[in-house]
């Protein structure tokens, strides 16, 4: 980013999902204090500016990061970097492993020239640490829950912690636990899994996913990203759908666009169609292609 | 209402020290004893029952009392 103070910079470093390796971090600290101002910026996207970077070191900055894997940030109009929590490899109340997903979300998609900036974040639950509302494709972890009656002990608890009040225990008329029974409303689940992750006597189990939001801005204009799928189970699939998602934005967005307000010129029908459609192919391919390469491995 | 061998309130406290105080309560139990802890509504009835879930004691009973907080019957390494 161009600094206010003439020909200087401030150094925006490429990261992903807010880590960065002990060894990577000297060679920031070694920059900041030879080429900046001895301090760095930790960026709303959980990355590192060093500011104070005079035009005449760019280049110089730029392969000393290098030999830290390190490598400039994007600004401008594409992909930028890809935010996340720390996800179930180490937060108790995470559904999915974000850390991984964006990785290969940044592997994927960083950079990529589209006609506005597109914000990509992975939260690993219904706590939203990492607002996944708040992007342009945003990913939150899921969990569908199954309950399974002859292991409940109908205590009472998932009742009381749903969120979605989508839970209700009856103990029975005499109070008698094995009178009781659960009634679960599927309509009113938000995925978030905290009934599985109570449940004291394993009763309730559940199936983590992917639920995707579309169109959130939190900038000049604020909009709240719109979940339009039901929870996606697979990867693949959810790869299939960003990939749908990229490929409208940059089929119908006017350039210096946003992708929310593509959306709403064009329609949310378009969007929702546009996905299925896709979905229906990649069914197809699956259906046409996987036959063949059985008959092919059998050779 | 179940039976109990021993009670904490813990609305008088906030995160963190909320386990922590009755995670001191259960300590004193021996096991196989209910001990009722009495909680508020949202952060600590979501994840003080986890909790005791993690350090293997299980949660037999939630009741909810008049005044909105909850009291939750556990049972000293129940899981």
């Amino acid at each position: 980013m161009r600094q206010v103070q003439k020909d200087c910079f401030s150094m925006r470093i490429r990261s992903v999902g807010g880590q960065i390796g002990a060894e990577q971090l000297k060679k920031v600290y070694e920059i900041a204090q030879d080429y900046g101002q001895g301090y760095v910026h930790l960026t709303s996207r959980q990355g590192i500016e060093i500011p104070f970077i005079k035009l005449e070191d760019v280049e110089t900055v730029k392969s000393e990061l290098a030999k830290a894997g390190l490598e400039p940030g994007a600004c401008g109009p594409r992909v930028r970097t890809v935010t996340a929590c720390q996800g179930s490899a180490i937060c108790p109340s995470g559904l999915i492993d974000t850390s991984a997903l964006a990785k290969e979300l940044d592997a994927r998609y960083f950079a990529k020239d589209l006609p506005h900036k597109f914000k990509l974040a992975v939260t690993g639950c219904g706590n939203n640490c990492l607002k996944a509302e708040e992007n342009d494709l945003g990913i939150k972890g899921g969990m569908q829950p199954v309950w399974d009656k002859s292991t409940c002990s109908l205590c009472g608890l998932c009742e009381v912690i749903c969120p979605g009040k989508a839970i209700i225990v009856s103990k029975g008329d005499k109070g008698d636990k094995r009178d009781g029974n659960l009634v679960f409303t599927q309509e009113k689940c938000t995925n978030c899994g905290k009934c599985v992750k109570s449940c004291p006597v394993g009763a309730w189990q559940g199936k983590a996913g992917f639920l995707i939001y579309f169109g959130g801005t939190f900038g000049n204009q604020i909009a709240v990203g719109k979940q339009i799928l039901p929870i996606i189970f697979s990867q693949e699939k959810l790869f299939s759908v960003i990939d749908a998602t990229i490929a409208f934005f940059a089929k119908y967005a006017r350039p210096g666009e946003r992708f929310r307000s593509t959306v709403e010129r064009v329609g949310w029908e378009l969007l929702e169609k546009e996905l299925l459609e896709k979905e229906l192919l990649e069914k197809e391919l699956a259906e046409t292609v996987l036959p063949e390469m059985e008959l092919a491995e059998q050779k | 209402m179940h039976n109990r061998d021993g009670f904490v309130d813990i609305t008088d406290v906030v995160c963190p020290i909320t386990f922590v105080k009755a995670k001191i309560a259960m300590e004193e139990m021996e096991s196989g004893k209910i001990l009722e802890v009495k909680m508020n509504d949202g952060e600590p009835i979501q994840n003080v029952p986890r909790s005791f879930k993690d350090e293997g004691h299980k949660v037999i009973q939630v009741v909810k009392n008049e005044d909105g907080t909850y009291s939750v019957f556990i049972e000293k390494d129940g899981l």
